[in-house]
């Protein structure tokens, strides 16, 4: 895994495991690899796993079944796409809307173009 | 754990390390940073027995190195960073060596071999340094022993070979292991680290976890640096900075850059 930009490694996992959940690879409501797997297929910190499976499970999206391992959540796909929804409205838009402005383009053409 | 307090060591006249106190707790992997003639390889020969000091106390477990107890030593293992090996077979090799560990697991380090590419019937002395150090790295961590200090691992591996390192060596931790990696190659391990040691001539210049170095300090690359920026480093895809962190927003850490800064300050 290569790891990019000034983000923190456990919340760049949170982002892979988000996108194999929404792209349907780890279905809800069946095993992901372990803590252990993980750290190692990607060659990092089994500790730093622990960090984003803890934040995956603050955030509804996995959950731990004692002694079996974590599980995606049912509804896990609407969650993620609900929250990435937010940070496109909040984080990505308002920076699409300022070089739009920038560059002179109008609503219309704005429009057109989409 | 180990503990180590106000130790001290000279080489006859010439003083390394001056006043040391610090722990390792198990379940993490430190790493060891420093110049050249800091002391790294004189602190790992002191913790497994091979230098003594008179000045300060270390304990591992409450044991001191000092004793070379037999039971004290198979929970240790010690890769310096010039491995030669003997005029032997890895295979004859390995199983001589694993008899003092109890914890060793012979199929495991056949597979860390088959990852390595290494075949265990060929002599070390057969080997370039970059095949040693794999075969070597291999048998150290399929000792499973609940200490591991590693100086310069992936000093001669190739780039394939230390993204393998990684992968083996985040699968061979756990709760009850500590690893301590001492390297001038810090983006190499920089994924594995739980908690950063800078030691400098006479002095411990940082002893911290990842996560609070985080929590303190942020992390940036951009065209123009932050005013408020504690340090600088320009670079081409923009200027590394380092700032105080005042959002609590976390930013992924840049050790080479907080070497660096560090070191600045002293």
């Amino acid at each position: 895994m290569e790891y990019i930009g000034h983000k923190p490694i456990y919340l760049q996992n949170v982002d892979y495991i988000r996108e194999k959940v929404l792209c349907g690879e780890w279905p809800e409501e069946e095993r992901i690899p372990s803590v252990r797997e993980l750290g190692a297929s990607f060659g990092v910190n089994p500790n730093t796993v622990v960090r984003s499976y803890q934040q995956l499970e603050a955030e509804e999206i996995i959950y731990n079944k004692r002694g079996l391992g974590y599980f995606v959540r049912e509804g896990a796909v609407a969650r993620i796409k609900e929250a990435l929804r937010r940070e496109f409205i909040s984080q990505e838009l308002p920076q699409f809307r300022a070089k739009a402005e920038m560059l002179g383009i109008s609503k219309q053409e704005l429009i057109e173009l989409l | 754990m180990i503990a180590i307090k106000e130790l001290s060591f000279a080489y006859s006249s010439a003083l390394v390390l001056d006043n040391i106190s610090t722990t390792f707790e198990s379940g993490k992997i430190y790493g060891l940073l420093g110049a050249n003639g800091v002391g790294k390889s004189t602190l790992f020969k002191l913790l497994c027995g091979l230098l003594t000091t008179k000045k300060g106390t270390i304990e591992i477990d409450g044991v001191s190195p000092k004793g070379r107890n037999p039971g004290f030593l198979s929970k240790i293992f010690y890769v310096p960073e010039d491995f030669e090996g003997p005029d032997m077979r890895i295979s004859s090799y390995a199983s001589g060596v694993s008899q003092f560990y109890p914890n060793y697991d012979a199929e495991l380090f056949s597979r860390m071999l088959a990852g390595f590419e290494i075949d265990a019937e060929r002599k070390f002395t057969t080997l370039s340094l970059g095949q040693r150090k794999r075969a070597v790295l291999s048998l150290a961590l399929a000792l499973k022993t609940e200490y591991l200090f590693l100086d310069e691992p992936t000093n001669g591996l190739d780039i394939p070979s230390k993204a393998e390192f990684r992968k083996l060596v985040a699968a061979a931790m756990d709760e009850n292991r500590t690893i301590i990696i001492s390297t001038h190659q810090v983006r190499d391990v920089e994924n594995l680290l739980d908690h950063i040691m800078i030691l400098d001539k006479r002095a411990v210049l940082l002893d911290s976890s990842v996560s609070d170095i985080q929590k303190e300090y942020s992390f940036d690359i951009s065209i123009n640096a932050p005013e408020d920026a504690l340090y600088v480093e320009p670079g081409l895809g923009g200027c590394c900075s380092i700032s105080r962190n005042t959002t609590g927003e976390e930013s992924r850490i840049n050790i080479e850059l907080l070497f660096n800064y560090i070191n600045s300050k002293k």
